[in-house]
């Protein structure tokens, strides 16, 4: 019996957006005209966005791959003889030997572009559950230890270690506790969230899985923002696949033990982000920030003990029950152990998830991998960790990334997104914009955030049209000074990030003598 | 109460059907009021104002604690939108890659601002922040659909294949 020749292409986000589903109609198309049989799969993308559609040919000698495809390639790629592999200007050889991929560390992102994302037997093959067999072994205390021994810390952002936050949920009794996973990825430059839930979301399930074990929680929520469509879509039906198959429910494969989720939609407030404004809104409510204490560990969701973690810490878990805490614990620098899926974003010629250990640097990550600027002019400015973290200027690209060599230089790595920018961009209107930003999304509760967001468009807008400069610049960081230090959460604490570190970087940019010192690191 | 605007377009029995079905779809679920307003707004288009007290009432809320939670989400409308809706995404991925021009572009085509509709009613533009491909700056949504790697050119293109098609 022959095997029907197997090509991919992706179902991902990324890849539809630029045509994928006309490259595949348009590959089954001619397949059927030419007589050859052929097995479609769309797999998950393999993150090397700037070549989607990326379609890879199964050969004898494995996977070869091909992009960008559009539909009216297609035909020229069968007369070139791609089925057996055969050299095209599309070609780019082996998937596996290129550089983009095989420079990379893939734990979290291990099965990207590998699977069929929602074939459960695809994930089986790929060591998927055998974390969750190994937690149904362990005692609660055993999963903590384990957890906590990888030195795991938040990817959402806050970088809190994991281990911890699970073990206070652990320690604080109650007849009902749940684990709430934040998959409102909002921060532009960042969609690692998404590709994992669109590419690998058991991957999530069993994570969540875990982590209801390991608290002794039975029910979960996943908050997925609205602007992810195929993400909603993708998890709603791997959690049916799952709770058919027994991996959810009552009865998770015959254990006794229980656990089950459900998909919650948002509702496009970028604020939800935040842990506890994502409760309140879980809730019913408006997405209101909550203070601190009580934690959400101790009075979460429906005033329960609560985990509530990213999509990437909590995707991250079955790698580190399955392989152990010492194998991840081996990647990494200092206190930020493991690797994490950086996303490359902007004005970069080669866009996409690299996924490496802590301890790059942004150099290496927008030359070697990012393959410099998409406009062939020169990168001046890239913003790290989303719409709330610093501008870095050129003389910052060296710092290893890692948490702690970030705060040093008063900037976050966040969720690990990066954009990008060329010499064309104008820094004082990227300053204005991020508070003009975090005035449009903040909720409204403290006062530094919902009016200084307001003021700090105004004095910027001064700024820019060369007002009082000088007078309006002491303002300004007085007035980041308020926000940084008085908000009740990290929207209007973190909002003076961007705008102070275009100030303190490019202040040629706001009016200023380009010599301007550069301010104090605050401690 | 003010007078709905949708009332001429959407006749009582149909909201009163619609908000029924959603509230008995997500009856006796926690925190089930963001389920039943996407419910709502995804058969009729929006959450017309005559479907907030029927809501209240029936998760034992107060009107404005429901209308409150409508106008909080930017997703949720009060009106619907035009049959065809544009989303441009403004954050700053897309920015470095020329989405502000892309973003006037689609201002002075559709001749309408954000959070507006083209003057014979066929399209809404709406702002989006981050669509989540970011590596393909800039996207936009229409009609649901991604597309990244966007140009005036091409989005003028893809506007014209959506009139074509309505």
């Amino acid at each position: 019996m022959t095997i029907t020749q197997r090509i991919y292409i992706p179902r991902d986000s990324a890849a539809l957006a630029v045509g994928a589903d006309d490259v595949a109609q348009e590959i089954a198309r001619q397949a059927t005209l030419r007589g050859i049989p052929l097995a479609i799969v769309r797999n998950s993308s393999r993150g090397l966005l700037w070549l989607e559609p990326l379609v890879e040919v199964q050969t004898p000698g494995g996977r070869v791959a091909y992009g960008p495809v559009e539909a009216s390639e297609v035909a020229g790629l069968f007369d070139a003889g791609w089925l057996d592999g055969q050299p095209h200007a599309l070609c780019h050889g082996p998937t596996e030997a290129i550089p983009y991929l095989s420079k990379q560390e893939r734990l979290t992102f291990a099965r990207a572009g590998i699977t069929d994302p929602l074939s459960l037997d695809d994930y089986r093959a790929t060591q998927g559950y055998k974390g969750l067999e190994k937690a149904l072994d362990m005692t609660p205390e055993a999963i903590v230890a384990e957890v906590t021994e990888s030195g795991l810390r938040g990817r959402g952002g806050a970088a809190f270690p994991t281990g911890v936050k699970w073990k206070t949920v652990l320690a604080t009794p109650a007849d009902q506790k749940y684990i709430v996973c934040n998959a409102d990825e909002g921060d532009s430059g960042t969609f690692s969230d998404r590709m994992l839930m669109e590419g690998d979301p058991y991957a999530l399930i069993e994570g969540m899985t875990i982590a209801g074990l390991a608290v002794q929680a039975t029910y979960g929520y996943i908050y997925v923002r609205a602007e992810y469509p195929h993400a909603i879509a993708t998890l709603q039906a791997a959690a049916d696949t799952a709770r058919k198959a027994g991996w959810l429910g009552a009865d998770l494969r015959g254990s006794g033990r229980a656990f089950d989720l459900e998909i919650r939609v948002g509702a496009g407030a970028y604020i939800c982000g935040e842990e506890t404004s994502l409760l309140e809104s879980l809730e019913g409510r408006r997405g209101l920030v909550r203070a601190k204490p009580p934690l959400p560990a101790h009075k979460g969701l429906f005033g329960k003990p609560t985990v509530i973690n990213n999509v990437i810490s909590l995707a991250t878990v079955p790698t580190i029950l399955d392989r152990g805490a010492r194998a991840y614990r081996d990647f990494g620098v200092g206190r930020s152990t493991g690797t994490l899926p950086f996303q490359l974003a902007g004005n970069l010629k080669q866009g996409g998830l690299v996924e490496k250990a802590f301890g790059v640097t942004l150099r290496e990550l927008l030359y070697d991998f990012g393959g410099g600027s998409a406009s062939g002019r020169p990168l001046r400015a890239v913003q790290v960790g989303g719409p709330l973290g610093a501008y870095l200027p050129e003389s910052q690209w060296d710092v290893p990334l890692d948490y702690e060599a970030y705060v040093a230089i008063s900037a976050m790595i966040g969720h690990g997104g990066l954009v990008a920018f060329d010499d064309t961009v104008d820094m004082s209107h990227m300053a204005h914009y991020a508070m003009e930003f975090c005035a449009l999304e903040s909720c409204g509760k403290c006062t530094p955030c919902r009016v200084g967001a307001v003021r700090g468009t105004e004095i910027l807008d001064k700024i820019r049209h060369n007002e009082q400069c000088d007078v309006q610049v002491t303002l300004l960081r007085d007035l980041c000074d308020t926000m940084l230090a008085g908000s009740l959460c990290a929207l209007g604490g973190m909002t003076p990030y961007p705008v102070l570190s275009a100030l303190d970087h490019f202040p040629e940019d706001f009016g200023l003598p380009a010599t301007a010192p550069v301010r104090a690191t605050p401690a | 109460m003010p007078p709905d605007p949708t009332a001429s377009i959407l006749p009582d029995p149909v909201v009163q059907q619609t908000t029924a079905a959603a509230l008995q779809r997500y009856a006796g679920q926690q925190g089930n009021l963001l389920p039943a307003l996407h419910a709502i707004q995804d058969a009729l288009g929006c959450i017309p104002s005559r479907a907030v007290p029927l809501i209240a009432t029936a998760l034992q809320l107060s009107r404005a604690e429901v209308h409150g939670v409508i106008s909080f989400y930017p997703h949720f409308r009060q009106t619907p939108a035009a049959p065809v809706v544009l989303h441009v995404c403004r954050a700053e991925s897309c920015q470095a890659m020329g989405g502000e021009a892309l973003a006037d572009h689609a201002r002075h085509t559709l001749g309408c601002d954000f959070h507006g509709t083209t003057t014979d009613g066929a399209m809404t533009l709406e702002p989006v922040y981050c669509l989540g491909l970011c590596a393909q700056s800039p996207a936009i949504m229409l009609n649901g659909r991604v597309h990244a790697r966007m140009t005036p050119q091409k989005l003028d293109r893809l506007l014209e294949a959506t009139g074509d098609g309505a």
